[in-house]
């Protein structure tokens, strides 16, 4: 193999799992060190940076960051990186001098349709440059899903207002229940760029015998949306939840609170299919939510005008051993009594408002085409982002969707091309305190994941927007910050140093090293000190060793970056070091345009 | 050394030897010695070497003297006997060990100036009894913890980190037990584990004196330009005349040898030792030739490694003096200590 090219600043970005994995970024071992030093504010900001709403996401963020936790292969549990996000916002000091604060107006005007996620992160990056931001909502309160689908027992609107207010208060024009009705009206009226995030707001239906014979059949997402606005108070004993998805772990935790007291979720495959989070299941089940598997939805039954039950198909599936699923055989019937039935089996993007005939090109889905690199669609100067754009997906996408639309309109009205982005890069610095210290808290701990302290099994269902989760004790956030396992610090290797002594290779605990005869990737991961048998994860491979032409070779799969193989190294081939991924932003697009004009 | 001790994390498919154990049961307290020092990687190669022979901790004893060097059995096999005697004294007391238990497998390990200065005078007895141990000498050439002074195995013009070279004849371990009738003698260096750990497990598994002389470069008294026993010098005249696989009891031997250059060696206890010679002249079946090669390569600069010497036919101490095979400690007292009448009976004899 060729010597990694470490200067590639996808290299080390790759080892940060969690921050690799995060649509958007977040440097999470840095904020975690943060947390563990008491430091909440700068944690907070730290996250802020690149997810906007750390308070939100420290509660409901979907955290692709987890299952990609490096934690999780070395033991079973990720570090809970999510709840450490929310102690970063729960325990923050004032940091209002910190947040970003409006220039004089440049004179742009920005449209942006919907009042989410995607919207504020694009209005939280371009307010501050001097940009006239204009917000088109079409309900009568901020926040878009994140409000109306998420229900309050989980995100208290506190939460909301608060990290949505930071944003407003830049200087935001904000048009509440003003809903857009026709694109091109809107086109008309003289904006420099328009950007949508208007979600993926319909609901799926479920087409079958008996679904417009009775009232008692409630689409998901719309029946929280009434929830949320108090619509809708309360539900039948009997609920059945047909999916199972996370709106679906919305929707029967929410029947629970509002007069339901037998609720069942209906899934149409086995447990290892389904769609939902696994803590959401589990938070789901802890309140005693039954799940039932291989039920498929036949027909309503419908008395007297009355809904009173459905009737299922029993499946039975087959799964071979690439873990693929078939479409599954018919075995019997049931029919399972009911008050009241809510669908909870996806959503789809709409767009009725959006004329076809302007410019904006959309495919058979009815999704309009969007660059993934600039989030522009087929007619310049209109972007999307969010749900809106490629369909549902989540938060944490939508803000990073969010960004790069925020760069790509910068560069749109500044007349530069879209596509000639500020490239990513990387900064190194070592970490070396002494001959036995680090800056950082290098030792592996082998404490297990902290589980989240939950209110009272009784006390929670009084009343709706009782809070489920009450965030880490003191003691849990000392515990959970020292499993982060600080992939961010970096092995480092110089191999112009290297005697060949073995000494790293000796005191490796996870056998990551070892100095070998070059190979190709395939024959070097056979002939390492331990196999290296996840593919996904890097082989760093050094350049010819001084003394015997052999490489080191380190699998990045297992590494707990406990620094002995830099402690060891008596050359200091070895190093820790820091790496800082530059994720270019539209502040420092600004900054770079400065810099440029300075010099010229 | 380090402060933190290295984490009780592992692989999560690291692998387990027939006990269930992972190479990691088999290591001791994180090292203090200087970093890079060879004698940790002679401890790795240890640690691999008994986990791969499947030795049950407790029926290993590790002996040493003083040294940087004897430090190392406390930086393997923690479940294991061991004992830390007094300075050259380590073959003394092993052979007191093995006289009450021959059950044990004896592992000593020893430095050049353990050995070869204040000790040399247990060493070559040990040898002479055929003590059935693994004598292993982490050979660097300096007295490493007392700042670096030549030992006894330096060569001559070798410079120091100060002052003058080298100007005595060294002692070379491996001639010295060529000559004394070891009937085990290898010669390794801590940087190529590939060829120590097979070394270190015929050691083992030999029935009578082992010697594995180890070139263990000193990091900090003796790693510079001039020494003669640093990493870069070892590996740039470092010659291996015989390679030595070992195979364990019931395993197959896989590899393909080449006809005329390899030889198989039965083992005690059913395990093989294949030589592959890599120089056609030498015979590692014969002290004389191999004394005369050794001479002529070490005149000539190289240094010449591999197994070079084996002699499986020669009896060890207990069968040369007619013990008995159990412990000591497991005989029953009557046998153990016949009593008055017995001993009446064995003094009439020298009347």
């Amino acid at each position: 193999m060729k010597p990694t090219d470490t200067n590639n600043p996808d290299y080390f970005h790759k080892v940060v799992d969690c921050q690799w994995a995060c649509p958007a970024h977040t440097d999470v071992p840095l904020y975690i060190r943060m947390i563990a030093q008491g430091r909440f504010g700068d944690a907070y900001i730290e996250n802020r940076k690149s997810n906007v709403f750390p308070g939100i996401l420290g509660r409901v963020c979907d955290r692709p960051c987890e299952p990609a936790c490096r934690r999780g292969r070395v033991e079973d549990r990720p570090v809970a990186i999510c709840r450490l996000k929310r102690v970063a916002a729960d325990h923050r000091d004032d940091i209002s001098d910190r947040l970003p604060k409006a220039t004089a107006s440049n004179g742009k005007k920005v449209a942006l349709i919907g009042a989410g996620c995607a919207s504020l992160t694009v209005a939280n990056d371009l307010a501050p440059l001097g940009y006239e931001i204009t917000i088109f909502e079409a309900l009568k309160t901020t926040g878009g899903l994140m409000r109306t689908n998420i229900p309050q027992f989980r995100l208290p609107p506190k939460v909301l207002d608060e990290e949505i207010g930071y944003i407003l208060d830049i200087g935001v024009d904000l048009k509440l229940n003003h809903p857009i009705d026709s694109m091109k009206e809107l086109l008309d009226q003289g904006y420099d760029a328009v950007f949508v995030g208007t979600g993926a707001p319909r609901g799926k239906n479920l087409d079958i015998p008996g679904r417009y014979d009775s009232e008692n059949i409630h689409i998901g997402i719309d029946w929280l949306e009434s929830v949320a606005f108090d619509h809708i108070e309360k539900i039948g004993k009997r609920v059945l939840i047909i999916g199972v998805g996370n709106t679906a772990m919305d929707c029967c935790r929410t029947s629970m609170r509002i007069g339901a007291e037998d609720v069942k979720v209906m899934a149409r495959k086995p447990r290892e299919f389904f769609k939902a989070s696994a803590w959401e299941l589990e938070d789901a089940e802890e309140e005693h939510v039954e799940i039932l598997v291989n039920h498929s939805p036949k027909n309503f039954v419908i008395e007297d005008g009355k809904l009173v039950g459905m009737t299922f198909e029993i499946m039975e599936y087959k799964i071979d051993d690439g873990g693929r699923i078939d479409r599954g055989t018919v075995v019997g019937e049931e029919v399972i009594p009911c008050d009241d039935v809510i669908l909870a089996i996806g959503q789809d993007n709409a767009f009725p408002w959006i004329e076809r005939d302007i410019g904006i090109e959309f495919n058979d889905w009815e999704c309009p085409i969007v660059s993934e690199e600039t989030m522009m669609c087929s007619r310049d100067g209109v972007f999307f982002g969010g749900d809106a754009a490629f369909g549902p997906k989540n938060i944490i996408w939508a803000v990073a969707h969010g960004h790069e639309a925020a760069i790509s309109i910068h560069r749109y009205i500044q007349g530069n091309s879209l596509t000639d982005r500020l490239p990513r890069g990387v900064n190194l610095s070592s970490q070396k305190m002494g001959v036995h210290e680090w800056s950082f808290s290098n030792d592996f701990d082998p404490t297990g994941r902290r589980l989240m302290p939950h209110v009272d099994l009784k006390e929670r269902f009084k009343k709706l927007d009782i809070e489920v989760e009450l965030g880490f004790t003191a003691e849990q956030v000392t515990q959970e910050v020292e499993r982060c396992l600080n992939c961010d610090i970096q092995t480092v290797f110089t191999e112009k140093l290297c005697i060949e002594c073995d000494a790293c290779i000796d005191i490796c605990p996870v056998n990551c090293l070892t100095i070998t005869h070059n190979g190709d990737e395939a024959d070097l991961r056979t002939r390492l000190s331990a196999p290296a048998e996840n593919l996904e994860q890097a082989l760093y491979v050094s350049g010819d060793l001084p003394q015997t032409s052999r490489v080191m070779v380190k699998d990045e799969d297992l590494c707990v970056h406990c620094s002995l193989c830099a402690e060891r190294c008596p050359t200091g081939a070895w190093d820790m070091q820091k790496s800082i991924v530059l994720i270019p932003q539209v502040a420092d697009e600004v900054a770079d345009d400065k810099a440029q004009t300075s010099a010229a | 050394m380090s402060y933190i001790s290295k984490p009780k994390i592992q692989h999560p498919n690291a692998r387990r030897n027939k006990l269930g154990l992972t190479s990691r049961d088999y290591e001791g307290a994180v090292s203090t010695l200087c970093a890079g020092c060879g004698h940790d990687s002679v401890t790795a190669a240890i640690v691999q070497s008994v986990y791969e022979l499947n030795i049950e901790p407790h029926m290993l004893a590790k002996m040493s003297g003083i040294g940087c060097s004897s430090k190392t059995p406390a930086y393997f096999a923690s479940q294991s006997h061991g004992f830390n005697s007094v300075h050259g004294r380590m073959p003394s007391v092993t052979t007191g060990a093995n006289a009450a238990n021959r059950t044990l497998t004896y592992i000593g390990v020893s430095g050049d100036g353990d050995s070869l200065s204040i000790g040399a005078g247990q060493f070559v007895h040990a040898i002479r009894r055929n003590l059935n141990m693994c004598y292993i000498i982490e050979n660097n050439g300096v007295y490493g913890l007392t700042k670096g002074q030549f030992s006894a195995s330096a060569d001559i013009g070798s410079k120091p980190k100060k002052g003058l070279p080298n100007q005595q004849e060294p002692i070379d371990p491996v001639s010295m037990a060529l000559s004394l009738g070891a009937t085990y003698i290898a010669r390794s260096f801590s940087g190529d584990k590939e060829q120590l750990v097979p070394l270190i497990q015929g050691a083992l598994m030999h029935k009578g004196f082992a010697l594995v002389d180890v070139i263990s470069p000193c990091v900090t008294f003796n790693d510079h330009e001039g020494s003669t026993k640093s990493y870069a010098h070892t590996r740039k005249h470092y010659h291996n005349v015989v390679n030595a696989d070992f195979i364990a009891p019931a395993e197959e031997i896989k590899t393909a040898y080449d006809e005329g250059s390899a030889m198989s060696v039965e083992l005690h206890g059913g395990s093989k030792i294949v030589l592959r010679k890599v120089d056609k002249d030498y015979d590692p079946s014969s002290r004389a030739s191999s004394f005369k090669y050794l001479r002529d390569r070490f005149n000539a600069g190289e240094i010449i490694t591999g197994l070079l010497y084996i002699d499986e036919a020669r009896n060890e101490m207990h069968d040369l003096m007619g013990n008995v095979d159990m412990p000591l400690s497991q005989l029953p007292l009557e046998t153990l200590n016949p009593g008055n009448k017995e001993l009446k009976k064995i003094l009439s004899g020298y009347r």
